[in-house]
């Protein structure tokens, strides 16, 4: 073999090169797919949700049997079913996700809770509702309800913030803990003062994430206190008690594409005449469920971006 | 020291990983304030045999130990207070642990696990195990900063110094110079003779010729079982009892 040879390319490796190039023009493509329908996805919506997309269509009370207005009880149902299931979920599966984490010894029992977890989070969402139903809407008396709507949603995110905390919690290095407990400082000492601060930006980073993605379901409150419409007089302050039925974006969106008919006469606010819609008012109430989609994805993203920020900060101050 | 009144009294231990047994019965003494070296090839147990010391093997899921071992005379198992006896026994690891805090809270978290509020006695404190370990003079003037941020020699010497602030009886040092350079590690080494006249010092180290330079008596492990105890300086000069120790710390194995 002369120099000359040495430096030439072998049929082999020419082969070999080529195959590299279109291994990776074809998982580049294969990738780009995957961002499409998401970009479909949200101009189709946005498109069609043109005409009711303003400020005041998210402030707004729904006006003329829902065909007008906006649908600010809505996004305040969501708003509360987010709060009230962060509230019960988070503290419950955080501590949970700790005590399996930190403490647990691997034994017959910590296994059976483990699997019990873990099937707890494959159970689908319309079988939680079923459950909520049973459960808090009726043998614990609260009737439908937003409490009720709220603890099912709870129930239903609760195994997966604890497998999102013991992630976190896991993340941090074990021989922090070692060195910890070798100097006689006890369990939950180490737990205060080394593992939880170097791992509370996770484990709010995954509570968040996945409570709002509670927020989109429909199914779990569907029967257990989420109503169609709520009518609210105009000037009135809109709140929900926690016994009150309650109106969501996801099952507003689902009753104003699904069971719902735009109405053809409405009466006239003076005479109280049946009049015919005109066309723009027509259209307007057609967007309706195009524009609480737009709202509902809005108000997920707004949730996924804080937890984002959190990831973000975790990242950049992790301090080992 | 009064003879006969061992600072540590280890005695027909063993220990199990599960079915695997991984230490076969051994018998010690470590005198008071006497650096007591333990050398042997990995897999020897000693990793094993200093967590038993203090009480940490416990947090290891399948391990089982048995027989007796005594810190002053009191069977240490039998210890109701196990916090405050892993506090008697100060334990550095082979590789730099920095805590994720700073510097002063590193060697502060100790003390204030036990009560100790936050003043000049604390401050106080953290200082002097800082210059026990050598690192006082390289950080006093960013105490805040943190401790993971230091080079792998000063985050050594800070879990020296960490091991010192609950003010132990016996320290244990485990392969202490494994992630170290040479410079660092004489430092250390200094500083530890320094310390023996404070406390008593167990030093584990696969490094034959340091066990020759810090230990008054050292201890030959092997696969669980001691080959040999005695003077140290006998020892390595060839005048070992038993022909398998000759060969390891002449280095024609291990």
């Amino acid at each position: 073999m002369n120099d000359s040879q040495r430096f030439t390319k072998t049929t082999f490796t020419q082969k070999k090169e080529s195959r590299e190039k279109w291994v990776k023009v074809l998982l580049f493509m294969v990738t780009l797919m995957m961002a499409l329908p998401v970009i479909l996805l949200v101009s189709f919506l946005v498109h069609k949700a043109l005409p009711v997309l303003s400020l005041n269509f998210i402030t707004d009370i729904p006006r003329d049997l829902m065909s007008a207005g906006g649908i600010w009880p809505a996004v305040l149902g969501t708003i509360y079913l987010v709060v009230l299931s962060l509230l019960v979920a988070a503290p419950v599966g955080v501590m949970a996700g700790i005590y399996l984490n930190e403490y647990a010894k691997d034994n017959w029992l910590t296994r059976i809770i483990n699997l019990a977890v873990i099937n707890l989070a494959g159970v689908p969402s319309i079988v939680h509702a079923l459950f909520g139903l049973g459960a808090f809407v009726m043998f614990a008396g609260l009737g439908e309800s937003v409490i009720a709507a709220s603890l099912t949603l709870a129930v239903m995110t609760m195994p997966v913030v604890i497998t999102s905390t013991r992630e976190a919690l896991s993340a941090v290095p074990m021989s922090f803990r070692e060195a910890s407990w070798n100097m006689g400082v006890s369990r939950w000492q180490t737990i205060r003062g080394v593992v939880l601060p170097n791992s509370i930006s996770g484990i709010l980073t995954g509570v968040i994430l996945e409570v709002s993605r509670a927020a989109g379901e429909t199914a779990p409150i569907m029967i257990t206190g989420a109503a169609a419409s709520i009518t609210f007089r105009q000037g009135e302050t809109v709140y929900y008690l926690l016994g009150e039925k309650f109106m969501a974006l996801s099952y507003h969106l689902y009753y104003t594409s699904m069971g719902w008919k735009v109405p053809d006469k409405l009466p006239n606010p003076e005479t109280g005449e049946m009049v015919p819609m005109t066309q723009a008012a027509l259209e307007y109430a057609q967007a309706i469920p195009y524009g609480t989609a737009v709202v509902l994805l809005g108000v997920v993203l707004l949730f996924n971006s804080v937890s984002i920020a959190f990831r973000y900060y975790l990242r950049t101050h992790r301090k080992w | 020291m009064v003879a006969g009144t061992p600072k540590l009294n280890v005695d027909s231990l063993r220990a199990w990983y599960g079915s695997e047994e991984v230490i076969h019965g051994i018998s010690f003494d470590v005198r008071e304030n006497e650096i007591f070296g333990i050398i042997g090839p990995a897999q020897s147990g000693k990793t094993t045999l200093l967590k038993i010391i203090n009480r940490t093997l416990e947090f290891t899921t399948g391990s089982r130990m048995g027989g007796l071992v005594e810190m002053d005379g009191q069977d240490v198992y039998h210890i109701k207070d196990v916090y405050g006896y892993r506090r008697r026994v100060g334990m550095v690891a082979p590789l730099p642990v920095g805590l994720p805090l700073s510097i002063y809270d590193n060697v502060a978290f100790a003390p204030r696990s036990f009560g100790m509020k936050d003043g000049e006695e604390l401050d106080g404190l953290v200082q002097k195990c800082l210059e026990q370990a050598a690192l006082w003079d390289e950080v006093k003037d960013r105490l805040d900063s943190l401790g993971t941020k230091l080079s792998g020699g000063q985050q050594q010497r800070l879990t020296i110094a960490r091991a010192l602030s609950h003010q132990p009886e016996v320290l244990c040092l485990d392969e202490f110079s494994i992630a170290i350079d040479p410079v660092t590690t004489m430092k250390i080494e200094d500083v530890l003779k320094d310390l023996r006249k404070e406390m008593t010092i167990i030093l584990v180290t696969n490094l034959v010729q340091q066990a020759r330079r810090l230990a008054d008596r050292t201890m030959f492990m092997l696969n669980g079982e001691v080959v040999e105890i005695g003077d140290t300086e006998p020892m390595f000069s060839g005048n070992a009892k038993q022909p398998k120790t000759n060969a390891f710390v002449s280095g024609d194995f291990g």
